[in-house]
């Protein structure tokens, strides 16, 4: 009798034996909520008569969507019209990415200045963008451009050929040609030739001890190609002059409204942020790391290069890959002043379908992928700018 | 001889000292790019400052109907006069405005009590207890001689305190469990925390959103519906949990192991462990990011626009939309939001600021 019930207590206080029943606890809660949602929904979706399954992708979408990098038309499928929703969005992210980093940047240097006047106009910067609402400021923006710039017919011209009104800012643009692809491509040769010939004449250098000036011969290599392909394929550029007419502007590329002042919007309020990471990561660095360069011998900006920011970077991409996930996030903003990104298009799509489940869980697992697209890369960036060994 | 330099070195001067208002300016004229800075910058302040005052007071309307405001390019001061209860209310009915005043009031009173770590302790905890369910019973009534206010007519600055006050306290046990269930030796426990947190952390606020508002309805046992506020504010809570539980996780990590090995030691359990020697020591180091992330919940609250809910931001929008006013107070209006918004993201800034050079001084 006695026996018995020790063995009975040492299962329970046995810690792998708890161990494996919390886990298979944990496993069957999750289970048993899922199956309980599932049943729910399926019970809901039925009773209503709402279709289920990814079959309406292909059905024709039937809206008009106000601006897309690719060609759509309203009969073109759901499909096509997500993939316009999921370019719109990468295109204004991308863009506020690289505004957003120049920016603050800048706004991150000046917050350091000796002089007390810019660096507290800088701070100011930084507390207003930061400390006010993101939407706040789109839905700011966006009266701005709509009500205080002329309807089209008066625009203003800022510099010849492009155009303020509060139908958006038309600028110029180059009608894109097959050749051009051709020699944007041998660009892209060019600048990897250069990245090469950089490389291996490092090599040699720390081989033989010569030294030898590199950037000519990286120039040729990166200009080369390019100089190829024009004289091969000779390329004509075609500008794309706006026009004013009676109504409307025609020609050169159209920026909507919403465009510009979601555009706007995510690169200030980033803006704010990198300026705060640039700031940390400068100051990060101690003095003697200046000084030290400076008794080696090595002039101001060989110092920044070799010195100071290799070590600034270590601190600055980490926060900066967050800053950088947080735009690509607040761009569905987009929905809240009309900019027809992946969400503002999932949701028309909820509303024409029907389908509720579908378009979410495909808009969240585009953001999902492309989330864990850019923090793998940064995180790759990161591992090669981190302390080795 | 030669080498030998024969006339006197002619006397150095000393370094020049200057006096001490010289001294002051010195850093801003004292080498010519600081002067060119200091007067582009001096200019633009002027040029803002006079724009500024030109349009609040010069060419401002002080008295008078949407009409005049209309004609004067100048801030149009009756808008307020006659939308600031609705802006700061919303559809709350006009006659019990002193509720989600005295509500709100309440909330700040605790708050200003609880931003002294003097008062940090139990006796706290039941305080915050109470004042969250006299504000409660203010703002519903229903009991107790008040009138029933349903949800849907809650609205404007009480509401957005309370969607993110109320999210963050939600989403700090569940962010601490969340937490511990990520350092867990246990796999099973372990993944299911990684996967709630990445998953809600790489999507935005709006999808969290849409699914309380959209799906949530289609996920409940036939016939039942939840209030929308309470979705919203679910969404919120579990959002927030995400990011809750990084922090606390930092916490946890900031925690040396010896603490853990000597209350091991000690013979304490896990919980034991965790209830009286990691947390309250990992709870003095997350308060300070958890101030951060509040003043950032308090400004996404806004987004409880997409799905209907009229929160300060959307009252004062459609206070700016109402027919007699539409189009004529559109800067008024958003400035009005961006400097409540600015007021007080400003005082919690500094506070958090204030609580890190407080724990740094090492006061225990």
């Amino acid at each position: 009798m006695q026996a018995a019930s020790d063995s009975r207590w040492r299962v329970i206080y046995d810690l792998r034996a708890r161990a494996i029943f919390y886990q298979v606890a944990c496993a069957a809660a999750v289970v048993l909520v899922a199956t309980f949602l599932f049943k729910n929904a399926s019970d809901n979706l039925a009773k209503q008569n709402i279709a289920t399954g990814f079959a309406y992708l292909w059905r024709e979408a039937g809206f008009v969507i106000s601006q897309s990098p690719i060609d759509y038309q309203p009969a073109d499928s759901y499909a096509r019209a997500l993939l316009v929703g999921i370019l719109n969005t990468i295109r204004v992210s991308a863009l506020a990415v690289v505004l957003a980093t120049i920016i603050g940047t800048l706004v991150g240097i000046g917050r350091l200045s000796s002089n007390p006047l810019l660096a507290r106009l800088m701070m100011l910067y930084i507390e207003v963008l930061r400390n006010v609402p993101l939407l706040l400021f789109l839905f700011l923006w966006y009266a701005i451009i709509v009500t205080t710039l002329p309807p089209v017919r008066e625009a203003i011209t800022v510099l010849p050929h492009v155009y303020l009104s509060n139908g958006g800012f038309v600028i110029p643009s180059v009608a894109w040609t097959p050749s051009l692809t051709g020699v944007a491509i041998a660009g892209v040769l060019g600048i990897a030739l250069a990245v090469l010939t950089v490389r291996a004449m490092r090599a040699r250098r720390i081989a033989t001890g010569i030294e030898r000036r590199s950037w000519p011969l990286a120039t040729a290599a990166a200009l080369a190609p390019v100089a190829i392909a024009v004289l091969i394929l000779r390329p004509t550029l075609d500008m794309d002059w706006p026009t004013p007419g009676r109504f409307r502007i025609s020609g050169g590329a159209q920026l909507m409204p919403e465009f510009v002042a979601l555009l706007v919007g995510l690169t200030l309020s980033a803006s704010a942020n990198v300026a705060e990471i640039v700031r940390s990561g400068i100051t990060s660095i101690k003095k003697g790391q200046w000084e030290a360069a400076a008794s080696l011998g090595l002039r101001r900006p060989l110092t920044l290069r070799l010195v100071i920011l290799p070590q600034a970077l270590r601190v600055i991409i980490p926060p900066m890959t967050s800053t950088y996930l947080n735009i690509f996030k607040n761009s569905s903003l987009a929905i809240a002043i009309g900019y027809p990104d992946l969400v503002m298009v999932s949701n028309t799509t909820m509303n024409q379908t029907g389908q509720a489940i579908e378009p979410i869980a495909l808009f969240m697992l585009v953001y999902l992928s492309l989330s864990l697209a850019i923090s793998v890369f940064m995180n790759w960036y990161n591992a090669r700018v981190a302390l080795r060994g | 001889m030669q080498l030998v330099k024969e006339e006197l070195t002619p006397r150095l001067r000393r370094p020049v000292e200057f006096s001490s208002w010289r001294k002051q300016l010195q850093p801003y004229v004292g080498t010519p790019g600081n002067a060119a800075i200091t007067v582009i910058c001096i200019a633009l302040i002027a040029i803002t400052v006079q724009k500024v005052i030109g349009w609040l007071f010069l060419d401002a309307v002080f008295t008078g109907t949407p009409t005049a405001c209309k004609e004067s390019d100048g801030a149009c001061w009756p808008f307020f006069a006659s939308k600031l209860r609705f802006m700061l209310f919303g559809f709350y009915p006009y006659d019990e405005h002193w509720r989600p005043t005295a509500s709100l009031l309440l909330f700040f009173a605790a708050c200003g009590i609880s931003m002294n770590p003097a008062f940090w302790g139990r006796k706290l905890m039941v305080l915050w207890g109470c004042v969250l369910a006299v504000c409660l019973w203010l703002m519903l009534g229903g009991v107790f001689g008040l009138s029933f206010v349903p949800t849907s007519q809650w609205g404007g600055l009480p509401l957005s305190f309370m969607l993110s006050f109320v999210g963050l306290a939600g989403a700090f046990p569940l962010g601490i469990a969340l937490a511990l269930a990520r350092a867990s030796k246990l796999p099973v426990i372990r993944v299911v925390a990684i996967a709630f947190i990445e998953l809600v952390r790489g999507v935005p606020l709006i999808s969290i959103l849409f699914m309380a508002s959209v799906m949530l309805p289609l996920f409940m046992p036939g016939g039942m519906t939840i209030d929308k506020l309470l979705r919203a504010q679910i969404a919120i809570i579990l959002f927030a949990a995400a990011y809750v539980a990084e922090i606390v996780r930092g916490g946890l990590q900031a925690i040396p192991r010896g603490q853990y090995e000597a209350s091991a030691a000690m013979g304490l359990h896990y919980w034991q462990m965790m209830r009286l020697i990691v947390l309250p020591q990992a709870i003095k180091i997350m308060i300070p990011p958890l101030v951060t992330l509040f003043i950032g919940f308090f400004q996404d609250t806004t987004l409880v626009v997409i799905v209907g809910l009229l929160d300060f931001l959307d009252t004062v929008r459609s206070a700016m939309r109402e027919p007699q006013w539409q189009g004529i107070a559109v800067l008024e209006g958003y400035l009005f939001a961006a400097v409540v918004y600015l007021f007080f993201s400003t005082i919690m800034g500094a506070y958090s600021r204030y609580l890190e050079r407080y724990f740094r001084m090492g006061h225990d």
